[in-house]
């Protein structure tokens, strides 16, 4: 619910939040691209987070949000390394991004 | 042949979708399923082949693994193996980690993390010709150094593809020369591995990127996803039409060739009324069955589905599985038993379990006899809105309604779960790729072959069996009825339908669900059987669909197509979701709720259309 409501708010207002950072994963629009900070962990011992650390979401790794699914724009395709997967936002919002990397 | 006691244990193992099976198939010469997804292998699979050297080297393939730090029932196998601590099995001699050269930035991580176990390993870099394609160069030299053991390139679908694999195997392989610390940051040496061995000219494929503009776009993504869909259920219908006349002729011509010269008589009975009958009423489903397989197996290859998991996870996860039950589930159209194994991919346990329930519900192949039987029957064959046929479109909606009472009860059993902890999908897409020509004829091959043994074996035997019920004991002196009547199977048929007289159905058909349950096909067969005893004599292997169509109300014919969207009758599938959930309380329940289902829609149905009709 909260990553939802973070990207309406987002989506609605693109031109006042123009010098907005992203902050996670789940907050990029197709196209864009950033640079990972760190995955959080929901609860101790998240295996979710763990795996995403596994296939490549450490710090500094260049990610791009590549696509999202047709329904309340939910999967999200995001390129990381040379692979695609597809996340739930509520995956992607455990990757938090660096604040210089964004691009609108 | 060498004795096992020297035989080399050989693992592949790697990360999903690399081409282990694709190359353990060229060692080996075997056939397992390859396709283009993450999760295909989800068993460990032995084979043998003998080295140059004459050596026999024990071949062991494993399900792909993203890390040996385990995620879901599959991967759980790969860590077992490699750790030596999988039941009843030692630890494989040699390992060979297989990577996708294409995919290097995500893949040498596991070959870095297989590398800490210390055993002897060789490196396959594979899918060297799609990894040229692209321009993508590297220095397999350098690789060898930095890693501290053997890289050997392989493209496993190509012949002789896996030369160089065999070559360096038949030569003494040692542990890794370089082996990190526990804690070691495995990423972080994968990037000094790229930047001194591998030039990459872009991250993906022009082709994937171009096609997913498409294939992912939020309209034109789902309107290509329905197309595709219907197009598949109208070529089963029209394209396989002329084929099932052809067999059809056939099989009638081939029986009454058979009898012309024999007498009257038990056996020539059994050999009209049971073989040929039976026989014939499955046999010509085989076009039908072909043509779906071909689809399922072009769109596996195509590395289409993972896109289509894509589009549906959101309304997936509303009705309470998950984008990655797509695959399972659209397996489970060509039978839900490799759908239900296909669930081991899945992370989620509840997910997973969700997933085995409502397979069965998907509408398998063995269900397009008995409906195409009926609905060419029942269902007059017009042309609707200048394009499609009616029989198909009919056809289309029985599929559709499969699909969307799986929806609704996935929905229940997640309505009912007290677990309400997040849900994972994690899914990789893979690279597009064309279908061989050539692993598609092999593949249908195959199930063809499958289907036929099943006519042959199962059928066959039912059949007889069913002829047998039907005809002893015979009408005593001066009876009138037809002679199956007084038989054994016009007995049980008649008990059985005080319980479906209310759903329509006549004990004929209620003596045919009974084989049906060993699979659901052979229920064709054997109503065949029923009404070629129960008939005049001169109904030598009289088609059944005329005469059901003249014999049955309407409403009886809708009740059983219904029927068949829900009921559980195949022990088969019964038998594999106890062995995959380890546990008979989910065997009742799946079918006690498909037999439910089953009973009150077919109730349903039966007496709304027979109110609609008088
Ligand atoms: N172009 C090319 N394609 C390949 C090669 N090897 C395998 N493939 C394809 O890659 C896909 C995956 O092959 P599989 O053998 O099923 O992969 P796997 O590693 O066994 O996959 P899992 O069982 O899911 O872990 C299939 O579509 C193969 O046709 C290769 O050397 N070159
Ligand atoms: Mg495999």
């Amino acid at each position: 619910m909260r990553s939802r409501l973070a990207n309406c708010g987002y989506n609605r207002e693109p031109f006042l939040f123009s010098a907005y950072l992203p902050v996670r994963l789940s907050e990029l629009l197709p196209g864009n691209t950033a640079v990972v900070h760190t995955v959080e962990d929901v609860g101790s011992a998240d295996p979710i987070a763990r795996r995403l650390r596994d296939l490549g979401f450490v710090a500094g790794e260049p990610v791009k949000l590549v696509a999202f699914g047709p329904v309340g724009n939910d999967p999200l395709l995001v390129q990381i390394g040379f692979t695609r997967f597809a996340l739930r936002r509520s995956e992607a919002a455990r990757v938090q991004l660096q604040a210089a990397g964004a691009s609108a | 042949m060498s004795t096992a006691e020297n035989a080399l244990r050989v693992a592949l193992l790697g990360n999903p979708n690399c081409g282990k099976t694709a190359l353990f198939n060229q060692l080996t010469g075997s056939r397992q399923k390859v396709a283009n997804y993450a999760g295909v292998t989800v068993e460990r699979k032995q084979g043998r082949y003998t080295a140059p050297s004459g050596r026999t080297v024990e071949l062991l393939d494993l399900p792909g693994a993203y890390s040996l730090d385990a995620a879901s029932p599959d991967e759980a196998i790969t860590r077992d193996v490699c750790l030596g601590i999988a039941a009843g099995e030692s630890r494989p001699d040699l390992l060979v980690c297989v990577a996708d050269a294409t995919n290097l930035r995500l893949h040498l991580r596991f070959v870095l993390e297989v590398r800490r176990l210390g055993q002897p390993m060789v490196l396959a870099l594979n899918m060297m010709d799609a990894a040229r394609r692209r321009g993508i160069e590297i220095d397999i030299a350098a690789l060898e150094r930095e890693l501290g053991l053997p890289v050997v390139e392989t493209v496993a679908v190509k012949h002789a593809g896996a030369q160089a694999l065999v070559q360096r195997l038949d030569r003494v392989v040692a542990a890794p020369t370089k082996r990190d610390a526990a804690d070691a940051d495995l990423h972080a040496e994968v990037r000094q591995l790229l930047a001194a061995a591998v030039r990459m000219p872009a991250r993906t494929a022009a082709f994937d990127d171009v096609i997913d503009k498409v294939a992912l776009h939020p309209v034109w993504g789902l309107v290509l996803l329905a197309v595709l869909m219907f197009l598949i259920f109208q070529s089963v219908f029209s394209w396989a039409e002329p084929l099932m006349d052809g067999i059809e002729g056939g099989i009638k011509a081939l029986g009454d060739w058979a009898v012309a010269s024999m007498a009257e008589g038990p056996l020539r009975s059994l050999l009209t009324d049971g073989l040929f009958a039976g026989l014939g009423g499955v046999l010509v489903f085989l076009p039908q069955i072909l043509i779906l397989f071909l689809f399922i197996l072009a769109l596996e290859e195509s590395g289409y589905l993972p896109r289509a998991a894509f589009l549906l996870d959101r309304l997936m996860f509303k009705a309470g599985l998950s984008g990655r039950s797509f695959i399972p589930l659209l397996s489970s159209f060509a039978c839900a038993i490799p759908g239900i194994m296909a669930t081991r991919s899945i992370q989620d346990p509840r997910d997973r379990l969700t997933t085995i329930m409502v397979a069965p519900l998907m509408t398998c192949s063995a269900r397009l006899p008995v409906y195409t039987l009926l609905i060419a029957a029942f269902i007059p064959q017009r042309t609707v809105a200048g394009l499609f046929n009616l029989q198909g479109i009919v056809l289309f909606a029985l599929y559709i309604a499969g699909i969307a009472s799986a929806l609704l009860v996935a929905y229940v059993m997640k309505r009912f779960s007290r677990d309400r902890s997040e849900h994972a999908l994690l899914m990789e897409l893979p690279s597009y790729r064309w279908p061989h020509p050539r692993d598609l004829a092999i593949g249908l091959w195959e199930r063809g072959w499958i289907f036929i043994k099943r006519v042959g074996g199962i059928i066959l035997a039912l059949t007889i069996l069913l002829w047998f019920l039907s005809t002893f004991p015979g009408p005593p002196e001066g009876a009138t009825g037809p002679a199956i009547d007084y038989s054994l199977a016009g007995r049980i048929g008649r008990w059985l339908e005080v319980v479906f007289a209310p759903i329509g159905f006549n004990w004929q058909i209620c003596i045919a669900l009974i084989p049906g349950l060993a699979a659901r096909e052979v229920a064709v067969a054997a109503l065949g059987t029923v009404y070629a005893l129960s008939g005049s004599d001169d109904a030598i292997a009289a088609e059944l669909g005329p005469m059901i169509a003249t014999q049955w109300p309407l409403a009886t014919a809708l009740s059983l197509l219904v029927w068949y969207i829900f009921a559980p009758q195949c022990l088969s599938t019964l038998a594999v979701i106890r062995r995959e959930t380890n546990s008979w309380r989910n065997v009742w329940i799946a079918a006690g709720y498909l037999f439910g289902l089953a009973y009150v829609a077919s109730f349903i149905t039966f007496q709304v259309t027979r109110m609609l009709s008088t």
